[in-house]
């Protein structure tokens, strides 16, 4: 076989090992939040780590987006007479979109790659081993809790970057677009629908999950001791943040036809 | 070829032992990562209070094999039992169970970094509930053994190598399981600190009587398990009169992946394999 196939053939077989691997681990991933024992200490520690460390990027993230988007889309708007427009403008893309998807590559960013670096250690440290030699699953101690906490917090962390996020844009609209706050945040609440506040909430649901599995998968299979934990980690941020991407494509086509028949 | 692997280069009681069942029990057991065989053809017994030295060249499998034997890497082929289960193909859900009746120390130590000592020796504890005077009180013991009793309260990260091996054994030790696997407990470490460990061991061997695989590739160590025993009045291991070895200590070498010798110490250092005398000089 020529050289090229055969690189062609041996990287097919190794990433349709690595996506039928990693299937596998969402599968065991989720089976364990519903096995005994439950480690909800654990959870907590979680939540606190993912949802309250990154509150203040997300907060930060969230305002400064907001802003943004007002100051861009005033700028565009006041050309057609439709300055009033803004509040409706970054409310609707925060929400639908912006929101979600910030939130999820920031905290992506934050704690993919601390799963990845954390459990990482353990492994090449057979910590995870001695964990298992003492009777604990890794999978309910350490995967599922992380798997709980992101999905929840993941999905309040959303609401407050949707909150932020449409403050920030009423700041800038009122103190440098010089609009009236009351006209802003009218036009921002007439815009938002039921189904445009489902579609921003179920979002963050799927991200959270591929954040919690990418990062934990991507520890768990840590291999070739420090180097390995640092190449684990830059995979864990990269794979976690383009398929954020790529599910919120395929969800928002998906709750768009479901909602709106488009 | 391997060794006499039978009873008669077996030390007396185990051999008067192999009636019973063992505690462990390797057959034929293979096992390939990506290259070349890392075990092929393994068979051994352990039988109930024996220590098996195993020893081999750093990177020859005596890890894997220890892992093996509790159930933490599968074989592709043979068979493996603990405690007269077939752990070969017995869910994971299951071998934790088994697990917990084994306790297994690593060759870093392989303490939890953000937990401190003492819920790193009572981790077992902490996971079964048990009230937390009881599990204060157990590791107080189990540390007062490794005597390392101040280290109560201190992250693993403000211990020397030495001091993490010996809460390393506390923690293996503290639910008085009915198996140890030491994995070259003393690799690393200085000799003295060597010797610290090995006392350790010839302790809880001599105290408790806990079959146990020792793997190392330190020969001073094994000589040392076997030609010493635990004076409880000196609180000190003290040589064994001269001539007479331990005789629940026996030998297995493993050489590019087979098991070339099994026996006693008498056995071993007659042996005319010419890699264990290579080995051994």
């Amino acid at each position: 076989m020529p050289f090229a196939f055969e690189n062609i053939d041996t990287l097919t077989k190794r990433m349709l090992f690595a996506v039928q691997d990693y299937s596998l681990f969402c599968w065991e991933a989720v089976g364990s939040l519903f096995r005994s024992p439950h480690y909800w200490p654990d959870v907590m520690t979680q939540c606190d780590l993912i949802g309250v460390g990154s509150l203040p990027i997300v907060v930060l993230t969230g305002f400064f987006t907001g802003g943004v988007l007002a100051l861009q889309s005033a700028a565009s708007l006041a050309q057609f007479g439709a300055q009033a427009y803004t509040g409706r403008f970054v409310s609707l893309s925060m929400i639908r979109e912006l929101a979600p998807v910030l939130t999820g590559l920031m905290v992506s960013g934050r704690n993919a790659s601390g799963m990845a670096s954390e459990l990482g250690s353990m492994v090449v440290t057979e910590q995870i081993d001695a964990m298992r030699a003492l009777g604990t699953d890794p999978m309910k101690k350490l995967v599922g809790p992380r798997l709980l906490s992101t999905v929840v917090m993941l999905f309040l962390l959303t609401i407050i970057s949707d909150t932020v996020g449409t403050a920030g844009g009423a700041a800038v609209a009122v103190f440098i677009s010089h609009q009236n706050g009351t006209q802003y945040f009218t036009s921002a609440y007439q815009a938002l629908g039921y189904d445009d506040i489902a579609q921003g909430l179920t979002k963050p649901l799927f991200f959270g999950f591929i954040i919690a599995t990418v990062g934990c998968y991507f520890g768990t299979k840590t291999t070739g001791g420090t180097q390995g934990v640092g190449r684990a980690t830059t995979q864990a941020v990269v794979v976690s943040s383009v398929l954020i991407i790529f599910c919120d494509f395929i969800l928002s086509r998906a709750l768009l036809w479901l909602y709106s028949g488009i | 070829m391997a060794e006499p692997i039978h009873a008669q280069s077996m030390p007396e009681t185990a051999a008067s032992r192999a009636e019973t069942q063992p505690v462990v029990l390797f057959e034929n057991v293979c096992l390939r990562f990506d290259g070349p065989p890392v075990l092929e053809d393994v068979s051994f017994r352990v039988a109930p209070g024996e220590t098996r030295i195993l020893l081999g060249p750093a990177g020859v499998g005596k890890s894997v094999l220890l892992k093996l034997a509790n159930g933490l890497l599968k074989p592709d082929s043979g068979r493996i039992f603990l405690f007269g289960d077939e752990i070969t193909a017995m869910p994971e859900e299951e071998l934790l169970k088994l697990r917990t009746r084994t306790g297994m120390v690593f060759q870093e130590g392989a303490l939890f970094d953000s937990l401190t000592v003492r819920d790193n020796v009572g981790y077992q504890l902490m996971e079964r509930h048990l009230p937390i005077d009881e599990i204060d009180q157990r590791v107080h013991e189990a540390l007062r053994f490794v005597e390392l009793e101040h280290t109560y309260g201190m992250l693993p990260a403000s211990l020397s190598g030495g001091m993490r091996r010996r809460v390393a054994i506390a923690r293996a030790i503290i639910d008085k399981p009915d198996l140890i696997l030491y994995d070259s407990p003393t690799g690393g470490l200085d000799p003295v600190t060597s010797t610290t460990i090995d006392e350790l061991i010839i302790k809880e061997r001599d105290v408790y009587r806990t079959p146990s695989i020792l793997v190392t590739h330190r020969l001073q160590d094994a000589f040392t398990m076997v030609s010493h025993r635990y004076d409880a009045a000196a609180n000190q291991m003290v040589p064994l009169p001269h001539n007479e070895n331990n005789p629940n200590t026996s030998f297995l070498v493993l050489h590019q992946g087979k098991l070339i010798f099994d026996g006693s110490t008498e056995a071993l250092v007659s042996s005319k394999d010419p890699f264990i005398k290579e080995f051994l000089a």
